[in-house]
């Protein structure tokens, strides 16, 4: 499984500081963090810990088989976002 | 114990709140005074993002446990500038931090703009949100057809806003009175304006998949209006953000969508069309409007230009006009009047030789214009804060000449009577959500400025 955000995200960046395996982007100071609409999460690094659901302010995260109907779209688009980037852009800690 | 730094936060909005945050984490001894000219706290989070969107609404939370529960004290109902001057709180405070946004919209500059009829998007929203100064205001929702003008968040909000069905409305903390209009509204038909392409669209990709899901409404783009001219395809797979294919590949779908002639009512979104002119007799009976198409400049940014075709008209009966916000400058403090901001380096603003003025910092629209998203203020707030941090640290801020609370306190005391504190917040948020739970809502607001005064005033 793995956790999504959905769009109610405010790219407020509590989740990217409270996930230990750093899978959620872009992060502060990354290329695309100010045209980001929103934050994602890896799908294939997030490791199912439920930190960034509890430090979500605005409940934007859920994990993908709670997911509600009308954020379905979301499983992919997170997918989606890391789909492009390399393995080493996907493990990078920016500063 | 208090090293006697105490600051002054003005506008208790997003901005206002990540600031004082920000500042009580960099600095734990500072005291914080938020003055907010409504008796309510949280600005646009509370006047501004819409009534279906209420999970983003419970950041209202974050905000009272990260600044009004660490003992920020909140003034409430005084305006700063009217009712206390800058130069005033300059003598109460080490520093004042402006957090006031952008409070007014842009105009479009055509004719019929200021007919009855054609309104600020933004003026619309503070009505169905809400916001006491615009609750008597008289939304003419008689029309068949409504135009918004703008692809912004704003535009898809005030869209939904007047096509969710009113059942699903009433499960919100949309004002009554809105409510109420919005029940008996006959608008059938929402046509949203974009001057540029499917591209350049400013929505986000969350808020244009919306348009697409309400209940009861179809969502019309026709395939020429989804195509892309060759500038912008080429755009978008050479530069184009995530959120720009995302929506590219939005659109593209949707007016693949079979029509659904059986919904109620109906958004049909236009690109590359600019108003020209509104008209009407005595209020609005019709748009006129004229097709662009994408041209590059010398700077290799894309732009509209108007083709030299015949106008199309719609005939419509309100127009929500959504292009931008605009700040406005405040007295006693220097203003940017090209870029509506006030001049700033990192959040300190400036005077006019250029060096900071000792003291005096900006944060949120105000201070880099009104771009981003809620959380953008965080980052933002984090480096104001940091400058503040930095400048008290440095020795570069002097004290004031009244240090202690009662001075301030004594004068705000004598000037406003009617002032809404912590607790008066507190009695006017516990009486919304009572109403809000004996209606199954997440929160009844109080609509006027003389029921929240009322509601805040201490019992006895």
């Amino acid at each position: 499984m793995t956790y999504v955000i959905t769009g109610s995200c405010i790219k407020d960046d509590s989740c990217v500081e409270a996930c230990p395996v750093d899978c959620i982007h872009p992060k502060p100071g990354a290329p695309d963090f100010e045209t980001a609409e929103q934050l994602y999460i890896d799908p294939d690094m997030c490791i199912d810990c439920d930190a960034c659901v509890e430090a979500c302010p605005v409940d934007a995260v859920f994990a993908d088989f709670e997911l509600p109907e009308k954020f379905g779209y979301a499983l992919d688009l997170n997918g989606e976002f890391f789909a492009e980037k390399s393995t080493a852009e996907r493990t990078r800690t920016s500063a | 114990m208090s090293t006697g730094a105490r600051v002054a936060v003005v506008g208790a909005g997003p901005a206002g709140a990540f600031a004082a945050d920000r500042l009580l984490r960099a600095r734990g001894d500072v005291e914080i005074d938020l003055f907010e000219r409504l008796p309510t706290p949280w600005g646009l989070l509370r006047a501004g993002v819409a009534p279906d969107h209420q999970e983003i609404k419970r950041l209202d939370e974050s905000f009272d446990r990260q600044t009004l529960e660490r003992g920020c004290r909140l003034f409430g109902n005084v305006e700063v500038g009217v009712d206390i001057s800058h130069e005033e709180l300059m003598d109460h405070y080490t520093a004042v931090v402006y957090a006031t946004g952008a409070q007014t919209d842009k105009s479009l500059g055509i004719a019929g703009e200021e007919l009855p009829g054609s309104w600020p998007a933004t003026e619309f929203v503070a009505w169905y949100n809400g916001h006491p100064d615009y609750r008597d205001l008289e939304f003419d929702l008689s029309a068949r057809r409504a135009v918004v003008i703008g692809n912004g968040n704003v535009a898809a909000d005030v869209t939904r806003m007047l096509t969710l069905d009113p059942d699903e409305l009433a499960r919100t903390d949309v004002a009554d009175h809105a409510l109420e209009a919005l029940r008996a509204s006959q608008i059938e038909e929402v046509v949203v304006l974009g001057r540029r392409g499917p591209a350049q669209a400013a929505f986000t990709s969350a808020e244009l998949r919306e348009l697409g899901q309400l209940g009861g409404v179809e969502l019309r783009v026709s395939p020429e209006d989804a195509a892309l001219d060759p500038l912008s395809e080429r755009w978008l797979a050479e530069r184009g953000t995530f959120t720009a294919r995302t929506n590219v590949a939005l659109l593209r779908e949707f007016a693949e969508r079979d029509p659904q002639t059986e919904s109620p009512r109906r958004i049909v979104l236009r690109f590359l069309r600019s108003p020209v002119e509104i008209r009407g007799d005595e209020r609005v009976e019709a748009i006129d409007i004229r097709r662009n198409e994408i041209v590059q400049t010398d700077d290799g940014s894309l732009r509209p230009k108007g083709l030299d075709e015949d106008v199309e008209t719609i005939e419509c009966g309100l127009v929500l006009r959504s292009v931008g916000y605009r700040a406005v400058p405040l007295p006693g403090v220097p203003f940017d009047e090209r870029s509506f901001i006030l001049p700033n380096d990192r959040g300190r603003v400036l005077a006019s030789d250029g060096e900071p003025l000792p003291g005096v910092y900006a944060v949120g629209w105000i201070k880099r214009g009104p771009t981003g998203i809620l959380g953008t203020n965080k980052r933002d707030a984090e480096e104001t804060a940091r400058c503040l941090a930095e400048d008290l640290e440095s020795g570069a801020l002097r004290a004031p000449e009244d240090l202690g609370r009662e001075g301030i306190d004594a004068l705000l005391a004598e000037r406003k009577p009617d002032l809404v504190t912590v607790e008066g917040w507190r009695a006017i948020d516990a009486l919304e959500l009572r109403r809000g739970e004996e209606q199954e809502r997440p929160r009844v607001k109080l609509g006027s400025r003389e029921e929240l005064l009322a509601a805040a005033r201490p019992a006895g």
